[in-house]
């Protein structure tokens, strides 16, 4: 390729990043021109968002240099990089609710007549303008409130250009909208890439990759492991970049004949949250439950395990009824949840690794109703060798370990409950390859052993990877039970956008 | 990491009471011989009972203001019963059968409605100081029969013990237990450290709290109970302010005022170094203002010194860090 004049917009060189023991990046690079969308490519836990909060400017690299313009530049915060020009769409818009969309964008700056009134007809006509050129239906003097997460993108983007920002990061602002919401936000990235705007866009759906982006950098465990242009890539060849291994020995699959129904769930519904929800889960079989964000699959899972209240419906666990409501219940009957959130559900974080081990077995763990601080850490030891935990020892703090340390610390605690059925909420998110195929050999482990399996997972791969059947949620209700021979991504993405099923094609 | 730095809180903690019994060696000859050394531990009785339930309630990262009212209510509470002409072990009875239900009247309210305890027991603290001085208004009782105060006051056999010491004692080993080593303890823990969690882990975090309440409240009356004995006089003031020092000598001991850290040795330390310090000045003429100011600073350094500290190990790790 060429060398162009101008240097690049912005160019970030092998940069490094560690928080505690955690390595968050090792060496990123990246290299960002005018006029361009630019995909950053990488599993979960590669290193994404932390490169990306280094370019907003709230996280200070370790190691490495950042360059905006060719002129080395180091972001102390966040507000010196959007003084250099660079604006961050996360994908949760923040903004406020109860003020205007001309108010949110102007907020802290707004234009003033000499006596310090706020000049509204001013600022609303500026909106006003920005928000016809961006191509959208939307006023200036509406408020937030009510405003789909797409309008508040647009708002998030119109902010960012009055803020002159020439650099749009662009966190997943795709991973909760519907399929004519992600084309109407193509069309402004184009519009704003054509008028020479440097855009880095974060997907996980590789034809958003291929319909929108120009170039690719993609990381892996904390290092951009490759860069290209986007038409010599194709499907194939990325994820196995991603993935940096071969998928079928990533994804240990083994065929187990299930047995008999070992969680049953019948017209369970809660009210505005989801409805009429009705499966079963047999032992020895992995069930995923597919679906966008919000479409109610962790509520479902809290909703089981007596976390959540609902309105109507039943759960029976080896055919018995479970009473709802109380999770001490739910782990009695045999079920165990690994939810979602491991730092702000899973682990008591300052407490070590052998407390938070026995907390699903206090009850069981103690002899005449006492407990002994070396039961505990005998209890952690054996699940930590089984899972290949990486500490120490069983005494440091579990917020001190990695993301897939953690992951395992909690996976252990429920094991040690020994239940007959294991939920399990995003059981990768945040966490290294390496540990990702630990886990879903443990995953395959159990199911040999006769658990059931219910898995939640916004993750196609892994879902198409590990899954006997996929079971698809779209706005609170199932729409698709999918057996893993007849599942693709198609097929779980139309279900997941509430598209109706296809009439199913089958090879000859 | 948790477990050294509390081992050297502890160990800090040691050094200080050293560093305090020979300031008050110091400051008088008498304070070493055993008849003060009687009062000493006499005059902590009370604090000692509420800061040991009190150190499981901030280990749940929760907090009862109330105690020190719940105390005075049970002591106003004494005195109306006894000069209605109830017996004695049943005026006691019902006072503690009392103490208890207030501190359930905290736990339900905060676990109900899912209120900061902090709010809600400053609320109870008024409301049950109220309540003290509406059974008793400004007036004392003392005329408790002879064998009780007789209790309150003497000490056992021949050493320098006083009989209600034992009581708090007893207290402390079952606290201890409680704590460090039922499942009931181990759930303190993890609700002080990240209650979210400790609920998705199948512990019933409400009910847990509730408990917490309502062994605060038992003790606190026990407290009152003894104090009432003690001074032979029932008064609905009695024991107004103990609650900065329960809550001071728990902090002091090392539990941390977010939950989740701490252990009842520190605390137990702690509460004699504050009552050595109490005693040697008081020995020494200084006022009851300066004891007030002195607990205040306690109370300041032991919030402040582990922040200090935390902020010196993050600034030098990350030092270490960057030479590296």
């Amino acid at each position: 390729m060429t060398t162009p004049a101008t240097p690049p917009r912005l160019e970030l060189r092998h940069a490094s990043k560690r928080f505690g023991e955690v390595r968050a990046l090792i060496d990123a690079s990246l290299t960002l021109r005018r006029g361009e969308v630019h995909a950053l490519l990488g599993e979960n836990g590669a290193g994404k968002s932390t490169l990306v909060k280094i370019l907003a400017g709230v996280h200070q690299p370790d190691g490495g240099e950042l360059l905006v313009d060719g002129q080395p530049c180091r972001f102390a915060r966040p507000s010196a990089a959007i003084a250099a020009g660079i604006a961050v769409i996360y994908q949760e818009p923040t903004l406020f609710p109860d003020l205007s969309i001309a108010e949110n964008i102007y907020m802290g700056r707004q234009p003033l007549d000499r006596i310090g009134r706020i000049r509204y007809d001013v600022m609303e006509q500026a909106v006003e303008e920005m928000l016809v050129s961006l191509g959208v239906q939307l006023k200036a003097a509406q408020l937030v409130r009510g405003l789909s997460i797409a309008d508040q993108q647009v708002v998030e983007i119109a902010k960012a250009l009055s803020l002159n920002a020439n650099v749009l990061i662009m966190d997943e602002p795709t991973a909760a909208l519907s399929k004519p919401e992600v084309e109407r936000l193509f069309a402004i990235a184009e519009r704003l890439r054509d008028a020479g705007v440097a855009i880095l866009f974060i997907t996980h759906r590789l034809e958003e990759v291929f319909r929108l982006t120009q170039r690719i950098t993609i990381m892996r465990d904390g290092a951009a492991v490759h860069f290209a242009a986007t038409s010599e890539m194709d499907h194939d060849s990325i994820v196995a970049k991603m993935v940096g291994r071969d998928l079928a020995t990533y994804y240990p699959k083994v065929d187990v004949v299930p047995g008999e129904v070992a969680l049953s769930v019948n017209k369970l519904t809660r009210r505005g949250v989801f409805k009429n929800i009705s499966f079963d889960v047999r032992r020895g079989e992995i069930v995923a439950l597919a679906g966008l964000v919000g479409a109610g699959r962790s509520e479902v899972a809290r909703a089981i395990f007596g976390i959540d209240p609902v309105d109507g419906g039943e759960v029976l666990v080896q055919g018995k009824r479970l009473q709802l409501g109380k999770p001490a219940l739910a782990v009695n009957a045999g079920l165990a949840l690994v939810p979602e959130d491991r730092r702000q559900q899973g682990l008591a974080l300052d407490l070590p690794i052998a407390r938070n081990a026995s907390l699903t077995v206090l009850a069981r763990l103690g002899r005449h109703g006492l407990i002994s601080a070396n039961t505990e850490r005998q209890l952690a030891a054996h699940w930590g060798g089984k899972l290949k935990l990486k500490a120490h020892t069983m005494d440091v703090a579990a917020g001190t370990l990695s993301g897939g340390n953690q992951q395992k610390v909690v996976l252990g605690k429920w094991l040690a409950t020994n239940p007959h059925v294991l939920i399990i909420d995003e059981p990768t998110r945040g966490i290294d390859v390496g540990a990702k195929a630990e886990v879903y050999q443990t995953l395959t482990d159990l199911v040999q052993a006769g658990m059931a399996v219910l898995m939640i997972s916004s993750e196609l791969p892994e879902v198409l990877g590990m899954a006997d059947r996929v079971l698809v949620m779209c706005e609170g209700r199932i729409t698709a039970d999918i057996p893993r021979s007849e599942a693709n991504e198609e097929r779980i993405m139309a279900a997941a956008l509430g598209q109706a099923e296809q009439p199913l094609r089958r090879a000859a | 990491m948790n477990k050294s730095k509390h081992f050297s809180w502890e160990a800090m903690l040691c050094v200080v009471l050293i560093a305090s019994l020979a300031l008050g060696r110091g400051l008088s000859p008498d304070f070493l011989g055993a008849s003060n050394f009687s009062n000493l531990l006499a005059d902590f009785t009370e604090i000692a009972l509420m800061a040991l339930p009190m150190t499981l309630i901030i280990v749940a990262a929760e907090i009862d203001l109330s105690v020190a009212s719940v105390m005075g209510m049970s002591s106003a509470l004494m005195g109306v019963l006894w000069h209605m002409g109830l017996p004695m072990p049943a005026v006691i009875v019902t006072c503690l059968v009392a103490g208890t239900l207030a501190g359930l009247f905290n736990g339900v309210v905060i676990v109900k409605f899912a209120l900061p305890s902090l709010a809600v027991t400053i609320g109870t603290m008024a409301l049950f100081r109220g309540c003290a001085y509406l059974l008793l208004g400004d007036q004392a009782i003392a005329d408790f029969p002879g064998n009780y105060t007789l209790f309150g006051i003497s000490n056992v056999g021949d050493s320098f013990i006083p009989q209600p010491f034992v009581i708090v004692i007893i207290a402390a080993i079952l606290f201890t237990v409680l704590l460090q080593a039922t499942p009931f303890g181990r759930s303190l823990y993890a609700i002080g450290s990240n209650q979210t969690a400790a609920h998705f882990s199948g512990i019933n975090v409400a009910r847990t709290k509730l408990r917490l309440f309502v062994l605060s409240g038992f003790m606190s009356a026990l407290a009152g109970v003894i104090y009432t004995l003690r001074f032979s006089s029932a008064r609905g003031d009695n024991g107004e302010g103990f609650e900065l020092s329960v809550v001071a000598a728990v902090l002091f001991g090392g539990v941390s005022i977010f939950g989740g850290k701490g252990s009842l040795v520190g605390v137990l330390l702690s509460l004699v170094i504050i009552g050595v310090l109490k005693n040697a000045l008081t020995l020494s003429d200084v006022s009851s203002e300066v004891l007030t100011i002195v607990t205040g600073l306690l109370l300041l350094s032991s919030v402040l010194v582990p922040n200090l500290l935390a902020r010196w190990r993050e600034s030098r790790q990350r030092r270490a860090l960057a030479a590296a």
